[in-house]
Order: structure tokens, then sequence, then C-alpha cells
């Protein structure tokens, strides 16, 4: 079992890695279009946002199937979700304001959507300094298990961001809003029904507090 | 390879002189002819000759034409930039008329025929600028909008014109989507509709207007954001009562009714200082009045551009 999740991990790396491959030559061989710039930054965050939603997807995928070892997927997808994020960080700051520090400043404090990003963008940052193995013997699962609740508020916060910086047409955020809604939805349904996670087959005794998954020891 | 030995020429090596006197010509025409076979097949467009260079064209380069032509906002035809290439290509443009009415003393129907023959056609360089931050310079054939209008004799009463485009719902898939509040409308004061600047294009780079472009006649005012200029259409107003537009309407608060470039005045999600123009990697600063301030800007004296934007 371990030997095939090895090599799914590898098979997800390099579909992360797609679309930046796709950009990249699209930069390169300019087909990204009339406003390459424009496509590239608005590319990247949406695949930031897609890998986001998928990093969520992955304990309700969980607790559907009982597949425990899909638990092991979800760090390198929440890396590859700051990943993404940087670069489209980057794009904005490099491509669009050209390290204007003074108009990049006025921006995030005058434009309402790129606060959000802004805000996205910080609150990825506790979260992928600590997506390791060293923070996680550090913090304790426990109080790592609610540093890394903030990727609640973090991704409504970036679906936000990408509903207010739209001009007429609200139905992809919308459609993401949905998406998230789902994905936040499934996690408190099975909060209230009192849900536990499907343990494997030892017998332990039941505990008495909520089970606090950690992700396993290689 | 076989070298030649010193002293060896042969005669017919020789270049001719009659053809090493034309060397670049001959060059340059099998370039074109070798290049015409590129130009994707939209392009074999009907051409649309004019008599005139226009005094207000810029000397800027005009933007590609694929970039012209694939780079568009028509949201009849969808919400993206490609869209309107890929569907607009179903537009109805014949048979198309242009009614002239509302406050006027006798109402006018012309046929797109009869626009087209109405005055000697003039080719303008305009610069058009988007409100989203992007901009081109697009080499537009076309007539002096108060040409059209004076086809008809406006009551005193009118103050506006109002400028609606077509509907076309079984060959506009955003408009059975209801994206906007159809159809779309725009509107000039009278003084804006009648100055020399304010165009109605018939085509552009030498050829008929495309229909992602907005076929077969659209409004160009090089002075405003682009959702000024209409497309395609089919009715022409005049009223006493400013006209309700479209962009307005959905967000009062960003979209105005003068719209004009103003990089002092920034959008309430965006600034307006600077702008992208089409197939350039650097912004550039934003200008007054899409730098047509020397043409346009006594219409606005004494007006607050910040209040009336």
């Amino acid at each position: 079992m371990e030997g095939h999740v090895g090599k799914l991990k590898g098979l997800l790396f390099l579909a992360c890695l797609l679309p930046l491959a796709y950009y990249g030559v699209g930069v390169w061989q300019d087909t990204l279009g009339a406003n390459p710039i424009e496509a590239l930054t608005r590319g990247l965050g949406t695949w930031a946002l897609n890998l986001l939603l998928l990093t969520l997807a992955v304990t309700p995928l969980r607790r559907l199937t009982g597949w425990a070892w899909l638990l092991k997927l979800r760090r390198m997808l929440g890396l590859f979700v700051f990943f993404y994020a940087c670069l489209h960080l980057a794009t904005y700051l490099w491509l669009d304001q050209f390290f204007d520090w003074p108009a990049i400043g006025r921006d995030i404090v005058k434009r309402p959507f790129i606060t959000a990003g802004m805000l996205a963008f910080l609150l990825l940052l506790p979260l992928t300094a600590t997506s390791n193995q060293a923070m996680i013997r550090r913090l304790g699962g426990r109080r790592w298990q609610e540093l890394h609740r903030l990727i609640y508020p973090l991704a409504m916060v970036a679906v936000v961001h990408y509903t207010w910086l739209v001009k007429a047409d609200a139905s992809r955020p919308a459609a993401y809003g949905a998406l998230l809604a789902l994905l936040l939805g499934l996690r408190l349904w099975w909060h209230f029904a009192g849900v536990r996670v499907p343990r494997p087959t030892v017998a332990f005794p039941k505990p008495k507090r909520r089970v606090i998954p950690i992700a396993p020891r290689r | 390879m076989r070298i030649q030995q010193r002293g060896e020429r042969h005669p017919e090596q020789i270049t001719p002189r009659n053809v090493f006197e034309r060397r670049r010509q001959l060059l340059h025409l099998a370039i074109a002819c070798s290049a015409t076979s590129l130009v994707p097949a939209s392009h074999a467009a009907d051409k649309l000759s004019f008599d005139s260079r226009s005094a207000f064209s810029s000397l800027e380069p005009p933007t590609p034409y694929r970039h012209v032509t694939g780079y568009n906002n028509f949201v009849e035809f969808g919400n993206d930039k490609e869209d309107p290439a890929e569907f607009a290509q179903r537009l109805r443009i014949r048979p198309w008329t242009v009614t002239i009415e509302g406050l006027v003393h006798k109402p006018k129907i012309l046929a797109i025929e009869d626009i087209l023959r109405l005055a000697p056609l003039e080719e303008r360089v305009y610069r058009l600028r988007c409100v989203e931050g992007w901009s081109m310079v697009v080499p537009w054939i076309g007539l002096p909008l108060s040409t059209l209008l004076k086809q008809v004799e406006p009551l005193g009463s009118a103050r506006y014109v109002e400028l609606i485009s077509a509907v076309q719902p079984d060959t506009m898939p955003g408009v059975r989507r209801r994206t906007l509040d159809w159809p779309y409308t725009e509107a000039l004061r009278l003084d804006e509709a009648m100055h020399p600047l304010t165009l109605i294009a018939l085509g552009l780079y030498g050829e008929v207007l495309p229909k992602q472009n907005g076929a077969p006649l659209r409004l160009v005012v090089p002075w405003k954001y682009g959702f000024k200029s209409a497309k395609s259409i089919v009715r022409i107003r005049y009223t006493e009562q400013r006209p309700e537009t479209t962009w307005n309407k959905l967000q009062p608060d960003e979209y105005g009714f003068y719209a004009n470039v103003n990089p002092e005045v920034s959008h309430p999600r965006w600034s307006q200082a600077r702008e992208r123009r089409i197939g350039e990697f650097f912004k550039r600063p934003t200008q007054l009045f899409n730098g047509y301030a020397e043409q346009v800007g006594q219409l606005y004296a004494g007006m607050d551009l910040r209040k009336d934007y």
C-alpha cells in the first residue's frame, strides 16, 4: 500500500506542475492571447484556488471512502496552493505594478479585492511554515489542528477576492463559492452529527473527546 | 561542396544587373506572397476603401489585427475576451437598418447600404481605452456620427442622443443568459454626439467591420472608456432626459454616464492611472481624455470630473 501511495504522490506532484508548464510554455510561445500578463495572473490565481479546494476536499473524500491514505496527499496539495499563490502574487507585484511599492501600498489600502488577496496570502504563511513533521511535533497535534483550521477563513477570503475583482459576470466566483460551501458544509454537518473518522480494524477504546487525525509518520 | 578555384567564374552564376538593382523589391514581393498564405481565412473579408486619412488620426502604431479582432468585450456573445471572435460569427448583419427617432421632426429609417454611401469614408486611427485598464490603437474606417444625425432634424428640446444595440436572442448566448439588462444602451450629450471626433465606424484595417467588433456599424468615442462605444447599432433616439445606460444601471458607482478617461478618477476597485497597451510589456500612464483633451476638453469646462465621472 505504501508503495502505491508513493507512486500516486509522485504522479500528483507532476500533475500539480502541469498548470505551471502550461503557462510557462504559453508565455514563451506567446499563445496566451492579446493580454498575456492578465491571462497569466488570472490563471495562476485560479490554480491556487483550485488546489485550495482540492486540499479541502481531502478530508470529506477520506470520510466518504474510508481511504486513510488520502491524507498523505494533503500536505503536498497545500504546499502547491502556496506555490501558485506566490507566483500569482509575484506576477502582480512585478508584471502589473513593476515593484512600485507606494502604488502597491495604495492598492492594498484602497482596493478591497487586493486587501482580500493580501489577507489570504498572509493567512497562508503560518500554514505553509508549519506544514512539516518538526512543526507538528513542536506544536502538538491539537494546536497544529487548531492552527490549520485557518484554511476555512482563508478559503472564504480567497473566494471573496475573486468575487470582488470580476466586472459583471459573477458566475465563476459563485461556482467556487458554492463548491466551498459544500466542502465546509459537509464538515459542519459531520461535526454536529458527531461522526467519527472511520478507523482501521484495531479495536481501541472509544475516546471521549473528538479524535484528532495526525499525519502518519513515514 | 566544390570550392571554386581562384580565377574560375561561371557566367551563369553572376546575378543579372536588372535583378540585382531590384533585389529589395523582389525580396519584399517574395515575403508578401508567402505571408498571404499565413493570413487566416477570416482576414479575407470584404475590403472597405476610404477616401481620406483624418487629421485626427494618431501616429502611434496600430495594435496588431489579430488582437483587435481577437480580444473583445461583446457581452452579447460571452464573457471572455475570446468569445466574440468565436461566437459573433452567428450575428445576422443583413438586412440591417438604423432607425433615428425620438425628439425629431421626422424619424428616419436608414438601411446599412444607405449609410455606407452617405458620405466619403475616412480612416481614423484612434486610441481605445477600456475601463478595465487595457488599450489599443485601432485604424477605424467610418464617418462622423454628426453626418448620420444630420439626416434628421431634432426638436429644440432634444438634449441627449441614445444609441441602442441589436438584440438577437437566437444568435446571442449572452442575451439568453441575461448577463446584462438588454438591449445594450449607451448615450451621449448632444454636443458630444455632434463632435467631429465622434465616429460611426463601418470598417477597420481596410476592410468591412468584423462581427466581433460590432458589425455592421458601431460608435467610437475615443476620449471615453470603451463601454461607451456601443456596437451593432440599430436605433438612435433623441431624448430630453438623460437616458439610462447599461453599465451605469448595473453598477452606478463604478460606471458613470460620462465615462471620460481620467487617470485621476479611479474606478472604485482599481486605479485608472496606468494602462496596458495591448502588445506592450510595460504599462503606460493614462492620459486625461485618452489624449484627446485638446479636441474635447472644452466640452467639460467648469465641470467637476470627479462628480461627473
